[in-house]
């Protein structure tokens, strides 16, 4: 590698980078304003690609292929001001975090919808008119349109700044981001500056998706792909910040392209394959982004969340009716087996659904009375099952042993990754947690002679009596009661106020001599413990894993399973879980479009119980 | 092609909507009283819908036909199909539901390789037969084989191995690899690492990119390849990464007189979406339906093309074919006992629209090939020139070898 293709390789970056920005932009000035986590927002991005490609291959010459563009940014920016009035406009009221389990759902809608309309197919557009061709640069040929992409990236930074510094709609903005409640008392109507915005915002990723045409052919998983990596941009450039995405799009395009510009290199005679790390590279910068500087690279901290968790009435302890449910809940696990002679799945369904109940209360303790929303709890559950496996096949324990070394590898993992997340709070917390699994992830993925790599390791049945599907399921019902009972008695036990306490008002926690990020590095260790246990119930479950256990998937099913049950009941996460698995084993054999379905299903319920369906049911 | 089907109005859609649902629903009742022998079919359907539709297309096909010459000893196939959610995990609790809900007698399916591994765990577990359809790691045969797991296509060293001569006969010093940073692109790349070197002592592989799959940062990647002066390049990136690629290619002229050899990139499934730009010269394996004139293709084509109105992929012939070796097995076997299943499938002659092949005893992988040529352009479209089949058999390890990569023997 010479100097000259180093110093193409980071121009070349620049394009990539302009194109992330437009999506991280639309997300940042949404989360800024909204406080949205906006889980469609790659969403937005892919049907932005896949409607700028329908209009380049019908509307005639370049007019049509750069309007078209234009176009399908529009189409997508009014799509957003209409989820926004039906859709997102009923649930503010509710805790921030619901509206994520409603984008989320909206998103696997969208994806669903994509598939119905534009078929199965890659499909890849024509090359831009009037920037085909290439400039010589280094002696190398570096495309038009990358060039064009360069340039549009701070044009496009120019233009959101003029909006943002010169115009009423950009001061306002500004004010909402700082003060939301501050511009409601002037009189400004929130109504339509959040429309607004939303709108802006979902243009901006219809316009990233848009200019892709001529990169790369429109396709179904566009959207998951594109949001993970939008998030990155805009944690490490400090959320609510534009020019901090826009210099955080291009450090993670740079870090990039310098693990491909430098390729196979050898240190200390042992080589090491750099391009393997693009796989991971910007979780590795937003870890260390993070660490170094919890509020992003350009975002200022934010006050206490309007309408976050500080009003979460206190729990109370069950009553006789609770009581007599749980006991009833009990009896009819326990009846689980005596119907298995008729009906052979029952065991098999329930038991995935006692391993759902166990992981979401684990990420419930977290979250609901520990205040730590984890978006990467995958890590805990994929290191309790990738322990248990490799303690089961690699040194070949039975069993029970197995499964301790599978909850005490989650308990390490958490220890390690909670020292670094409790000191940070809210999204950035979350983002943080999501990087670590990320990292996680990859090296699971990668490292092929002990964890099998992407394959995963297979052949993990657990020995007599837990072999059989009535003995494994007995054994994880004993587990999941344990865990249930365990954590409320945590809940109610001084540790448990003490968490609460951190959670409601930290500075008058500290004050009345609470060492709180001591105790929520307890409530994370205690977490990721049982998130172990799910872990590897699982593995033996299944009889295989593989870093599928680790993805951000698996830590979002979690986080919608909390939330559809409800953070303020410690029967939330039993509920949550329960009717998720149920739901999607339902609707997986019901219909070809079971994505869209279950979307449907999980928006319907968050209507219906804004506040999750234990949380609805206490209320009324 | 393509375009044309996604321009159909909207209510040409529903029609073949209801169509189809209706022909599924058809496949699935039983023909006559005798009870029917139930296939349970799991795939990722959503993940992977490009190569899966058409896949089940011709599975539907193929057990009308079965069914309409008589059945299995006069007893219908039935198919079961259910999407296996893309992930190990979702996929064993669908297969314990077909097994236990539906009480279906044998398991087939799969796309992914995780999948697949783990179908074949769940199967060798709880004694029920798989015929592991398209899932492509060698380990499913060789490293983790068991009694239990047949596979039908060709694996990855397969396909690798049908291009080495190719890669040989060219005769390059320097080789450049670019696959996707995961089990099926590392042991693509170390496969042809390690047959090109026997073949050829003096190569020298002078860069190697693994990029992330469907992430791939294109531009970056073909200047990287381009910059380490290769005379030739080894590509296993296939679907979005590889169009992506292509493109990036050309307008930055990377590849210019270089020879590629590449995976796959000839299955209709790749091919189709980059249209005009399909890249020229590369030697690929493929399916080009539109040059195979057996008749066993002859038949299959016509059949598909008349029922579906579209020509069939390469997720047609996996589809078809699976349904058929079932029901090939079955017959030899008498009937669905999984024990004597797995015995008639041992050496199991099948005839499939490639032609005869056979389920081999040692290590359960099908010998059908696939087909190489060298990718031209006709009517603004990527195709095929001068395609060869090759025979699986003659690219698979001896029965010899293959017992030692196969610990778990039966």
């Amino acid at each position: 590698m010479t100097l000259d293709s180093l110093a193409f390789q980071m121009i070349n970056g620049l394009a990539s980078a302009s194109g992330l920005f437009f999506v991280a932009a639309g997300l940042s000035i949404i989360f800024g304003v909204t406080r949205i986590v906006n889980m469609a927002h790659g969403a937005f991005y892919m049907l932005g690609l896949y409607l700028a490609v329908t209009l380049a291959d019908r509307l005639p010459g370049p007019f049509g292929y750069w309007g078209g563009l234009l176009l399908a940014a529009l189409a997508v920016g009014l799509l957003g001001a209409a989820v926004e009035v039906l859709l997102l406009r009923r649930i503010y009221h509710v805790p921030e975090l619901y509206q994520l389990v409603a984008t989320f759902a909206l998103a696997l809608i969208l994806n669903d919808a994509a598939l119905w309309i534009w078929g199965p197919e890659d499909l890849l557009g024509p090359r831009a008119p009037g920037l085909k061709g290439s400039i010589e640069l280094l002696g190398r040929r570096l495309p038009d349109y990358d060039v064009f992409l360069a340039l549009a990236g701070p044009a496009v930074l120019l233009a959101l700044h003029l909006l943002m510094k010169r115009t009423r709609f950009g001061r306002t903005v500004r004010a909402a981001t700082q003060d939301r409640e501050m511009v409601a008392a002037l009189g400004i109507n929130q109504a339509l500056l959040f429309t607004a915005v939303f709108a802006l915002g979902a243009f901006l990723a219809g316009l990233g998706g848009a200019l892709q045409t001529a990169r790369e052919p429109a396709n179904l998983n566009l959207d998951l792909a594109v949001l993970g990596d939008a998030f990155v941009v805009v944690v490490i450039g400090g959320m609510g910040s534009i020019p901090g995405a826009y210099v955080a799009a291009v450090l993670v395009a740079l870090v990039k392209a310098l693990c491909i510009a430098l390729g196979t290199v050898e240190i200390a005679g042992w080589a090491f394959n750099m391009t393997k790390l693009t796989l991971v590279a910007e979780f590795l910068v937003m870890a260390l982004v993070l660490v170094l500087r919890p509020q992003g690279l350009f975002g200022r901290p934010h006050g206490a969340p309007a309408r976050g968790l500080a009003s979460e009435a206190p729990l109370r302890p069950m009553g006789g009716t609770g009581l007599a449910l749980a006991g009833a809940a009990l009896v009819a696990a326990l009846a689980v087996p005596l119907v298995a002679t008729a009906w052979a799945y029952a065991p098999v369904l329930a038991l995935d659904m006692l391993i759902a109940v166990i992981f979401a209360a684990s990420l419930h303790l977290l979250m609901g009375p520990g205040g730590m929303a984890s978006f990467g709890h995958a890590a805990y559950f994929g290191l309790g099952a990738y322990g248990t496996a490799l303690a089961a096949t690699g040194l070949g324990l039975p069993t029970l042993p197995a499964f301790g070394i599978g909850i005490l590898a989650a308990g390490a993992g958490a220890l390690v990754f909670g020292w670094f997340c409790v000191r940070l709070e809210g999204v950035y917390l979350a983002m943080l947690t999501l990087a670590f699994a990320q990292i996680v992830w990859s090296v699971a993925f990668q490292w092929e002679e002990v964890t099998g790599g992407s394959n995963g390791l297979i052949g993990i049945w657990p020995d007599w009596p837990f072999d059989s599907r009535t003995g494994l399921y007995l054994a994880a019902l004993a587990v999941a009661v344990v865990v249930l009972c365990l954590i409320r008695r945590l809940i109610f036990a001084p540790f448990g106020h003490a968490l609460r306490a951190g959670r409601d008002a930290r500075l008058r926690a500290e004050a009345s001599g609470i060492d709180v990020a001591r105790i929520r590095w307890l409530g994370f260790l205690v977490s990721g413990l049982v998130a172990g246990a799910a872990g590897g119930l699982y593995a033996f479950a299944k009889g295989s894993i593989s870093p599928e256990t680790l993805t951000v998937g698996r830590s979002i099913d979690a986080l919608v399973m909390v939330l559809l049950g409800g953070l303020g009941s410690p029967a939330g996460p039993v509920l949550g879980a329960g009717a998720f698995t149920l739901l999607q084993d339902t609707v997986m054999r019901e219909t070809d479009y079971w994505r869209a379905l279950l979307g449907v299903l999980i928006l319907a319920l968050v209507l219906l119980f804004p506040g999750g369906i234990a949380g609805g049911r206490l209320r009324r | 092609m393509r375009s044309a089907a996604h321009r159909s109005p909207l209510l040409a859609r529903l029609a073949a909507g209801a169509a189809l649902l209706l022909a599924s629903v058809a496949a699935t009742v039983p023909a006559g009283a005798a009870e029917p022998i139930r296939i349970g079919e799991l795939n990722s359907y959503k993940a992977q819908p490009a190569f899966l539709e058409p896949y089940r297309k011709a599975m539907e096909l193929a057990v009308e036909q079965v069914n309409a010459a008589g059945g299995i000893n006069g007893r219908p196939l039935e198919l079961i199909t259910r999407d296996d959610g893309g992930n190990p995990g979702d996929a064993v609790r669908v297969a314990e539901d077909l097994v236990t809900r539906e009480k279906v007698d044998v398991l087939t399916g799969t796309f992914l390789s995780n999948v697949g591994l783990a179908v074949a765990g769940f199967a060798d577990k709880r004694k029920v037969f798989f015929l592991a359809s398209e899932p492509l790691t060698d380990k499913i045969t060789w490293a983790d084989g068991n009694r239990y797991t047949f596979r039908l296509r060709a694996s990855t060293y397969m396909q690798v191995a049908m291009l080495m001569p190719h890669a040989v006969k060219a005769n390059k010093k320097r080789w450049a690899l670019v696959y996707p940073n995961y089990e099926y692109g590392q042991s693509a790349a170390a496969t042809f690492k390690t047959l090109l070197k026997a073949a050829q002592p003096d190569v020298e592989f002078v860069a190697e990119q693994a990029t992330p799959l469907g992430k791939l940062d294109a531009g970056a990647v073909a200047q990287a390849l381009a910059d380490a002066k290769p005379d030739a390049v080894f590509n296993v990136l296939f679907a979005a990464d590889l169009a992506k690629f292509v493109r990036e290619a050309n307008s930055r002229g990377t590849l210019d007189g270089t020879f590629v050899v590449s995976l796959l990139s000839g299955e209709p499934e790749y091919l189709d979406p980059m249209k005009d730009e399909a890249p020229q010269g590369w030697v690929v394996t493929g399916y080009p339906w539109y040059a195979i004139d057996t008749p066993e293709h002859k038949a299959f084509l016509d059949a598909y093309q008349k029922k579906y109105g579209e020509p069939p992929r390469l997720g047609s012939i996996v589809g078809y074919t699976s349904i058929i070796s079932l029901a090939e097995g079955l017959k030899k076997a008498g009937g669905p006992d999984t024990e004597k299943l797995v015995e008639a499938f041992k050496g199991l002659a099948v005839s499939g629209p490639f032609g005869p092949f056979t389920y081999r005893a040692s290590d359960h992988q099908a010998t059908m090939g696939a087909f190489v040529g060298t990718l031209g352009q006709k009517d603004g479209k990527g195709v095929m020139l001068d395609p060869v089949y090759v025979d699986g058999a003659s690219v698979l390890p001896s029965d010899a070898e293959v017992e030692k990569l196969r610990p778990n023997r039966d």
